[in-house]
C-alpha cells in the first residue's frame, strides 16, 4: 500500500475524525469504555426513534455519512495519484490568528484605541515587509477612522480608553 | 401583468420613501432606503475593487454594519454591496487580470487583453453597459417569476422542503472545484457544525462542551469571516505581491460605433442565458458567466479573436453574470434556499433581522419583498451612473499595496465579529474557522459548500423531523407517489450525482476547472 495522493489521505483522515467526533459526542462513550474507566466519560444525547427523532439522531446519521465519505477519500488516495499537500506557511497563520485574538481579549480591558493598535502591529508583522513608520501611520489612521465610524456613527458599545484610566480625553 | 406593475410600484415607493432619521441628535427627513442603496453600492465597489477580496468576504465584512438598520434598509444595502462587489470584481479582472471573484474569471480572458491593447476604457464601459442592461431585464424576470414560484412553494410540506434542500446542496456541490466526494463531505461537515447549540425540539444543548457562548449556536458571520476572510488573508500573504496595473492606459471610456454594433447581440444572449442559469439551484453568477462565454465563443463570427481581446468576450459573460446574480435571488426569496455562498449570507442576514426566509415573505411583508426587487434595478442604475465617472478613483485603489490593506481588513472583520455579541469568544471562533479554512484549502477542499451546509443544517433537521413525524416514521415518504414534488427533487439530485460521476463528464468537468485555474495563474 502506497499513498499516491497526500492531499486526499489527509483530507480523508480529517473527515473521518470529524465524523467520529460528532458521533461520539452525540451518542456518548460506548459502555465498554465507561466500564474500563469506571465513569461515564461523555454523556451523549437521546437517540429517539425514527418517528420522534431525539437530538442525537440527525448528528449521528450525518456523522456516519461523513466518516464513510472520509473513508472513501482515504481509499481513493491509495488508488489514484493526486497532488501533494502544499507547504503550510506558519508565519502569516500565527500572526493573523494572534492579532485577532489580541484585539478580542484586549478590547474590554484596554479600549478600542489600544486593542486596534495591537491588532495592526501584530498582523503587519506577519507580512513580508514591516516598515515601522508606515505601520504606525496606518495604525493611527485606522484608529481614528474606527472610533469615528464604529463608536460615534454606528454607536457600537465599545470602550475607547483603557478601563483603568478614569478621566479620558476622548469619550 | 398589471399585478406586476402594481407590485413593482409598491417596491419603488418603498425604496424612495422619506423617513425621519435621527443622526447625532438631529432629526432629518431623508429617503433613507435609497441612501442605503447608494452607500451599499459604493462600499461594495470600493471593497470589491481591492484585489484579493471576493464578494463573499466583502459582504461578510460589511454585514455587521447593517445590524442596526431596519430590515428593509439592511437588505437593500446588502444587495447593493453584492452588485458593487461584482462590478468591482470585473474591474480588477480587466485591469490587472486578477478576478475579484470566480464569476469574473472569464472576463479576464478578453478584458485583460483589451486593456493590454490600450482599450481598457471601452472594456470597462462595455462591462458596465452589459451589466446594466442585464440588470434591468433580470429585475423584471425576478418580478415575473417570483410570485408564481412562491405560490407553489407555499404548498410545500416538510418532505418537499427536505428534498428541495437536498437538491440545492447537491447542485451546489456539482459546481465546486475538485473532488466531488470531498465537496459532499464539506457540505455534511457544514450541516453538522450548523447543529451546534440548543436543539429547538428538545431544548438539549448539543456539542457546546460547557461553553455558554455556544448555547445559541455558532454565528454564521463568524464562520463566513473565518472561512473566507481570514483564510483569504493568510493565503494571500503566502505569495509576494506581483501586479501589473494599466493605470495610465485606460484612455477614453466610450466604445466606438463598431464596438456597440458588436456588443448588442452578445449582451442579449448573455442576459437570456444568465437569467435562466441563475434560477437553478447551485447556479448563479459563476455558471452563468462560464456558460455565456463558451456559448458566445462557439457561435460568434469573430470567434478567432476570442482570448485576444474580443469585445464580445467581455460583453456576454458580464451580462450573464449580472443577470445570474440577480435571478439567483429567486430561489432565495421564494423558497428560502440559498443557491450559492453569497445567498447563504443573505439568508443569514434575513435571519438576524428576524425574517424567516421562505415563500411567506412575499405575502406577509410585501413592502420588504418588492422593495428589495425595486432596489435591484435602482442599484444597477447607480452602478452605471456612479462607477464610470469614478473609474479613476477605483484604479487608484488598485495600486494600494496589500501590506496596507490586510491589517485594515482584519481590523474591520474583528470589530464586526466582536460586535455581534460583544464577547471576545466570537473572535476566537473566527480565528479557529480561519485555521480550518486554511487547512481545507491546503487539502483541496473548497470552503463554499461548507457554508451552504452550515446555513441549511438546522432547517434540514427540522423538516426531516417533521416529515418523519407526519409519516409515522416511514423513510419512504420522500419518494412515495403521494409526494410527486419531493420525489422529483430527489430524483433530480440523484440524476445530477450520477451524471457528474460518469467518467466522461467527470473528465470534462476537471478540464473546465483546470482551464479556470490556469487563467487564474497566468
Amino acid at each position: 500500500m502506497k499513498i499516491k495522493s497526500q492531499q486526499d489521505c489527509w483530507a480523508g483522515l480529517m473527515f473521518i475524525a470529524f465524523g467520529l467526533f460528532f458521533i461520539t459526542f452525540a451518542l456518548g462513550t460506548p459502555e465498554f469504555i465507561d466500564r474500563i474507566v469506571g465513569a461515564k466519560l461523555i454523556g451523549g444525547y437521546q437517540m429517539g426513534s425514527s418517528v420522534r427523532m431525539g437530538p442525537a439522531y440527525f448528528p449521528v446519521v450525518l456523522g456516519g455519512m461523513l466518516a464513510v465519505l472520509g473513508l472513501m477519500v482515504l481509499l481513493d488516495s491509495v488508488i489514484e495519484a493526486g497532488p501533494k499537500v502544499a507547504k503550510f506557511h506558519f508565519r502569516p497563520l500565527l500572526f493573523i490568528a494572534v492579532s485577532s485574538l489580541a484585539f478580542a481579549y484586549l478590547l474590554k480591558p484596554l479600549g478600542l484605541v489600544l486593542a486596534s493598535m495591537a491588532l495592526v502591529f501584530i498582523s503587519a508583522y506577519g507580512g513580508h515587509e514591516f516598515k515601522l513608520k508606515e505601520v504606525a501611520i496606518m495604525a493611527v489612521v485606522l484608529v481614528i477612522f474606527s472610533v469615528l465610524v464604529f463608536v460615534k456613527a454606528l454607536s457600537l458599545p465599545f470602550p475607547i480608553c483603557p478601563a483603568f484610566i478614569d478621566i479620558c480625553p476622548i469619550r | 401583468m398589471e399585478d406586476i406593475f402594481g407590485n413593482l410600484a409598491i417596491g419603488f415607493i418603498e425604496v424612495f420613501k422619506l423617513q425621519a432619521i435621527t443622526l447625532g441628535g438631529m432629526t432629518m427627513t431623508l429617503p433613507f432606503n435609497i441612501i442605503m442603496c447608494l452607500i451599499g453600492v459604493l462600499l461594495g465597489t470600493l471593497i470589491g475593487v481591492l484585489p484579493g477580496i471576493g464578494p463573499v468576504a466583502t459582504i461578510a465584512m460589511l454585514l455587521p454594519v447593517t445590524f442596526n438598520l431596519a430590515p428593509i434598509a439592511a437588505l437593500i444595502m446588502l444587495a447593493g454591496i453584492y452588485y458593487g462587489a461584482q462590478y468591482g470584481g470585473s474591474t480588477t479582472a480587466i485591469l490587472i487580470n486578477l478576478p475579484g471573484e470566480s464569476s469574473s474569471v472569464v472576463t479576464c480572458l478578453d478584458g485583460y487583453q483589451m486593456a493590454r491593447q490600450g482599450r481598457a476604457g471601452p472594456a470597462l464601459a462595455t462591462a458596465a453597459i452589459a451589466s446594466f442592461f442585464a440588470g434591468c431585464v433580470s429585475t423584471l424576470v425576478v418580478a415575473l417569476f417570483a410570485p408564481p414560484l412562491a405560490e407553489v412553494a407555499l404548498k410545500f410540506g416538510p418532505a418537499e422542503y427536505f428534498s428541495l434542500m437536498v437538491l440545492g446542496l447537491v447542485a451546489a456541490v456539482v459546481l465546486a472545484h475538485g473532488s466531488l466526494i470531498k465537496a459532499i463531505a464539506m457540505v455534511i461537515l457544514g450541516l453538522l457544525l450548523g447543529l451546534v447549540g440548543t436543539d429547538v425540539n428538545s431544548g438539549v444543548l448539543r456539542f457546546a462542551f460547557g461553553i455558554s457562548e455556544l448555547a445559541d449556536g455558532i454565528g454564521f458571520v463568524t464562520v463566513a469571516m473565518g472561512m473566507f476572510g481570514i483564510c483569504e488573508i493568510i493565503a494571500n500573504l503566502e505569495q509576494k505581491e506581483h501586479r501589473e496595473v494599466f493605470t495610465t492606459k485606460v484612455g477614453r471610456l466610450m466604445p466606438t460605433k463598431e464596438d456597440f454594433k458588436r456588443m448588442i447581440a452578445p449582451i442579449l444572449r448573455g442576459t437570456v442565458l444568465g437569467s435562466a442559469l441563475g434560477i437553478l439551484p447551485g447556479g448563479g453568477a459563476l455558471l452563468a458567466s462560464f456558460g455565456a462565454y463558451t456559448f458566445e465563443k462557439k457561435i460568434s463570427v469573430n470567434s478567432a479573436q476570442f482570448g485576444k481581446g474580443a469585445i464580445e468576450g467581455v460583453a456576454a459573460p458580464e451580462a450573464a453574470n449580472n443577470a445570474g446574480a440577480q435571478t439567483s435571488f429567486i430561489p432565495l426569496l421564494t423558497l428560502g434556499i440559498p443557491s450559492n455562498p453569497v445567498m447563504a449570507l443573505m439568508i443569514g442576514a434575513m435571519m438576524i433581522q428576524g425574517i424567516a426566509p421562505g415563500p411567506q415573505v412575499m405575502t406577509e411583508r410585501p413592502q420588504l419583498f418588492w422593495g428589495m426587487i425595486a432596489s435591484m434595478w435602482v442599484g444597477n442604475l447607480m452602478l452605471i451612473v456612479l462607477n464610470l465617472p469614478l473609474i479613476g478613483m477605483w484604479i487608484k485603489l488598485l495600486t494600494v499595496p496589500y501590506r496596507i490593506l490586510y491589517p485594515s481588513i482584519l481590523l474591520f472583520m474583528a470589530i464586526g465579529v466582536f460586535s455581534i455579541s460583544n464577547q471576545p469568544f466570537d473572535c476566537f471562533l473566527m480565528a479557529c474557522f480561519g485555521l480550518l479554512g486554511y487547512v481545507c484549502v491546503k487539502l483541496g477542499c473548497e470552503p463554499a459548500p461548507l457554508i451552504l451546509g452550515f446555513i441549511l443544517g438546522p432547517l434540514m433537521e427540522e423538516n426531516l423531523r417533521r416529515a418523519m413525524l407526519l409519516s409515522r416514521g416511514d423513510p419512504f415518504v420522500f419518494i412515495s407517489p403521494s409526494k410527486p414534488i419531493s420525489m422529483g427533487f430527489l430524483l433530480a439530485s440523484f440524476v445530477l450525482l450520477v451524471i457528474i460521476a460518469l467518467p466522461a463528464l467527470r473528465k470534462k468537468r476537471e478540464q473546465a476547472f483546470q482551464a479556470e485555474d490556469q487563467s487564474h495563474r497566468s
